[in-house]
C-alpha cells in the first residue's frame, strides 16, 4: 500500500514554507475557509466534517465532526476552540513538525473550527519548550490578519475569528484536555472530573472543544479535497479511520522522521519503507506503536483476533508488523495507536532498562492529585529502581502488576492508565527478561537507558 | 527588594491581558506574566510572586501555587545560559545518556547544578518532542538536534567563551 502523500507536508522544506505566499501558492491556502465560511453555514460544515472520518491525532482517536457536533449554543455564554499543541508524549514528535513548517494549515483549521462550532476564539496552547513553533504561529495569524482571513470580518464574511498562542511552562499533565483548561485559565495544571465535558463547561467555564493541533491542521484539506474524498485516502476508510496522516518514527532505524501517508500504512512499511530499517542491519526486537503510553508490541507477535467482529479479524495469524495502523485495528491488538509515532527498539535492547526510563517519566510528570497515581508512579519506579539494581525480589516483581492493576480507573483522568498500560505492557511481553533480573542472571545490561529522572 | 517589569515588557503585559475574556483575564495572564518576569531575571522569586500577585489580583498563594506546579519556573537562581539534555526513551535509544555524560565531564558538574562561574545551568528533560532528530538539547530558548559529541563540545564552547 504504502501510499505517500503532501497534502499537510507540501511545504515542509521549502524557502520560507511557513509564510502565508507559499502556503497560498503551494497547498491553496485559506481557499478552504473561504469557502467554508462564505458559501456554508456552521451546521453544514459540521455535517460536511463528519464524513471525514477523522480520527482524532491526540491519541484517544474521537471522531473530529461528532466532536464538533456536541458543540450547543448557549444563550449567554461564548464557545472556544482549544488545540491542544502540548506535545510531550515520549516518543511523539509530529505536531511540532507543522506549528514550525506548516503553521498556516493550523490557523486556517482554527478558522474553519471556530465556524463550526460557533465559537469566536481560538487558543492554541503550545508548550512553553517549543518557541519556534510559538514563534511561526504567531507569524502565521499576523500574516492572516493583514489579509483579512481573521479578525472582525474574514474573508468579508461578518463572523469574527480570533486566534492566540498560549503556552504553558513545562508539565506532561498539560497535554490532557482539562488540565490544559486549568493551565490556560492560569491555574495548576490539575485535570477536572468529567462530566461536565468541556463541550458543556470548557475554558472559563463555555463550552469548548479541543482539538489536538494536526486533527485541526488537516480540516483545510480534508474541505479542500471534499470529506468524503479525503476520507477515501484512507486504505481504511470503511473502518471510519480516513484520510491522510502524519507518521512518525523513532529510536533505532536509519531514518527516524515524520512522513505523510494515507491512513492505513502498516508498522513495517513504517520502520522498513520510510525509516529506512533497523540501524546497524539489526533485527527488530519491540516497538511502542504511538507514544510511550501505548504498550509495547515484540517483533515476533501474531494478531490473535479469532472474532469475525474484531477490526482486526482479516489479519487473525499474521504479524502484527502487518495491520494497517488505525485506530480501531490497534485496540484490537490489545494496543492503542495512540500519537501513531513509533519507538522502534533493535535486538540487543534492554527492555527493563527501557521501562525503567519510562517509570521515571511517568513519576515525574504525574501531577500528584490522585493518590493512587501519585504514589503508585512513584512505587512503580522504585521497584524499577531496585530491579536494575539487582535487589527486586519475587514477590516485588509481582507487586507490579497489582500496583498498575489499581491505578487502572482510580484516577481523575487517563494518566493513571497512560502509566499502568505500558507497565503491564513491559512486563506481560517481557516477564522472561524481569525474572532474569530478579534472579541475578541479568543486571544493567544497557544502562545507557539509565540517566536518572529529569531535574 | 521589590520587583516590577521593564516599560517594554508591562506593555507586552497588557496586550496579553486582552488575549482572555475580560472577567477571566487577569487569572488567565498568571502563566504569561510569569515567564515575562522570569524572562527578566531569570527565575521566580518571593519578590515576582508579590508582584504579578498584586498586578493581576490575585492571592500571591495562587501564584505560588501556579509557580511550584510548573517545572520550567525557576524557584531559584540558575545560570546565565540554561541547558536541557532530553533524556527520555526515544533519546535514550539515540544516545542522550553519553551526550549527558559527556556534559557533566566537560562542565564538571551534575546534572541540576550550576557551573562555580554562574555561566551554565546543566539540566536533563522529559521528552522535548524531537525524538527523530535524537538526541537533542535545548539551550536557552534554541533546539540542538541530531547531535554528535564534537557538535556538543562545539555548543559549550561557545556558551564557555559568552
Amino acid at each position: 500500500m504504502l501510499k505517500q502523500t503532501n497534502y499537510l507536508t507540501k511545504v515542509y522544506g521549502l524557502p520560507d514554507g511557513w509564510t502565508l505566499p507559499v502556503y497560498e501558492r503551494e497547498s491553496h491556502g485559506y481557499e478552504a475557509a473561504r469557502r467554508a465560511l462564505t458559501t456554508m453555514s456552521p451546521a453544514d460544515v459540521v455535517t460536511e466534517a463528519k464524513k471525514a472520518n477523522l480520527r482524532g491525532r491526540g491519541g484517544a482517536g474521537f471522531p473530529m465532526g461528532v466532536k464538533w457536533s456536541f458543540m450547543k449554543p448557549h444563550a449567554k455564554k461564548p464557545a472556544y476552540l482549544v488545540i491542544n499543541a502540548d506535545e510531550g508524549e515520549p516518543g511523539t514528535h509530529k505536531d511540532r513538525t507543522l506549528m514550525e513548517r506548516n503553521p498556516h494549515a493550523v490557523v486556517e483549521g482554527c478558522i474553519i473550527g471556530c465556524y463550526a462550532i460557533g465559537a469566536h476564539v481560538a487558543y492554541i496552547y503550545v508548550r512553553d519548550e517549543l518557541h519556534l513553533s510559538k514563534e511561526r504561529l504567531w507569524q502565521a495569524i499576523r500574516e492572516a490578519k493583514e489579509k483579512g482571513f481573521l479578525g472582525q470580518t474574514p474573508f468579508g464574511k461578518d463572523y469574527a475569528v480570533d486566534v492566540f498562542v498560549h503556552t504553558g511552562a513545562g508539565a506532561y499533565i498539560c497535554g490532557e484536555e482539562t488540565s490544559m483548561l486549568n493551565s490556560l485559565e492560569g491555574r495548576r495544571g490539575e485535570p477536572r472530573l468529567k462530566p461536565p465535558f468541556p463541550a458543556q463547561s470548557g475554558a472559563f467555564g463555555c463550552p469548548t472543544t479541543v482539538n489536538n493541533l494536526e486533527t485541526i491542521a488537516a480540516v483545510p484539506t480534508a474541505f479542500l479535497l471534499g470529506c468524503e474524498d479525503f476520507s477515501k485516502l484512507s486504505a481504511i476508510h470503511t473502518l471510519n479511520d480516513g484520510g491522510v496522516r502524519l507518521f512518525g518514527v523513532n529510536g533505532h532505524v536509519n531514518k527516524p522522521g515524520v512522513y505523510e501517508c494515507a491512513v492505513g500504512l502498516t508498522l513495517r512499511e513504517l520502520i522498513y519503507d520510510l525509516g529506512g530499517g533497523i540501524t546497524g542491519g539489526k533485527a527488530l526486537f519491540a516497538v511502542i506503536p504511538g507514544g510511550s503510553s501505548t504498550p509495547v508490541l515484540r517483533a515476533e507477535e501474531t494478531v490473535n483476533a479469532p472474532d469475525e467482529k474484531s477490526p482486526a479479524h482479516p489479519w487473525h495469524g499474521k504479524s502484527v508488523l502487518d495491520v494497517p495502523l488505525g485506530v480501531d485495528t490497534f485496540r484490537s491488538l490489545g494496543t492503542m495507536l495512540g500519537t501513531c509515532c513509533a519507538t522502534v527498539m533493535a535486538e540487543g535492547t534492554d527492555p527493563v532498562a527501557a521501562f525503567h526510563n519510562l517509570m521515571q517519566f511517568y513519576r515525574h510528570e504525574s501531577c500528584g492529585q490522585c493518590t493512587p497515581c501519585r504514589e503508585g508512579s512513584g512505587w512503580l519506579s522504585r521497584i524499577a529502581d531496585k530491579l536494575l539494581a539487582g535487589t527486586c525480589s519475587m514477590q516485588e516483581l509481582d507487586s507490579l502488576y497489582d500496583i498498575a492493576s489499581n491505578i487502572m480507573g482510580n484516577t481523575i483522568c487517563a494518566f493513571g492508565e497512560g502509566t499502568a498500560m505500558p507497565a503491564l505492557g513491559f512486563l506481560k511481553k517481557f516477564r522472561g527478561e524481569f525474572e532474569a533480573y530478579v534472579r541475578g542472571e541479568r543486571s544493567g545490561r544497557d544502562a545507557r537507558l539509565n540517566i536518572g529522572s529529569a531535574v | 527588594m521589590t520587583f516590577a517589569l521593564t516599560p517594554e515588557r508591562e506593555r507586552e503585559l497588557v496586550e496579553i491581558l486582552a488575549r482572555y475574556p475580560t472577567e477571566h483575564s487577569k487569572m488567565a495572564a498568571c502563566i504569561p506574566a510569569l515567564h515575562l518576569c522570569q524572562d527578566q531575571i531569570g527565575w521566580c522569586s518571593d519578590e515576582v510572586v508579590t508582584f504579578v500577585a498584586s498586578r493581576l489580583d490575585l492571592p500571591a498563594a495562587h501564584v505560588k501555587g501556579v509557580v511550584t506546579f510548573y517545572s520550567l519556573f525557576n524557584q531559584r537562581p540558575v545560570g546565565k545560559h540554561q541547558l536541557w539534555v532530553c533524556r527520555t526513551l526515544p533519546c535514550a535509544l539515540r544516545g542522550a545518556g553519553e551526550v549527558l555524560a559527556h556534559c557533566e565531564k566537560r562542565l564538571g558538574i551534575k546534572a541540576g547544578e550550576t557551573t562555580a562561574d554562574g555561566a551554565i545551568t546543566l539540566r536533563t528533560a522529559e521528552c522535548l518532542a524531537s525524538c527523530s532528530t535524537a538526541p537533542m538539547i535545548q539551550v536557552d530558548k534554541v533546539y540542538h538536534e541530531n547531535l554528535s559529541l564534537p557538535q556538543v563540545d562545539t555548543i559549550l564552547d561557545r556558551l564557555q567563551k559568552g
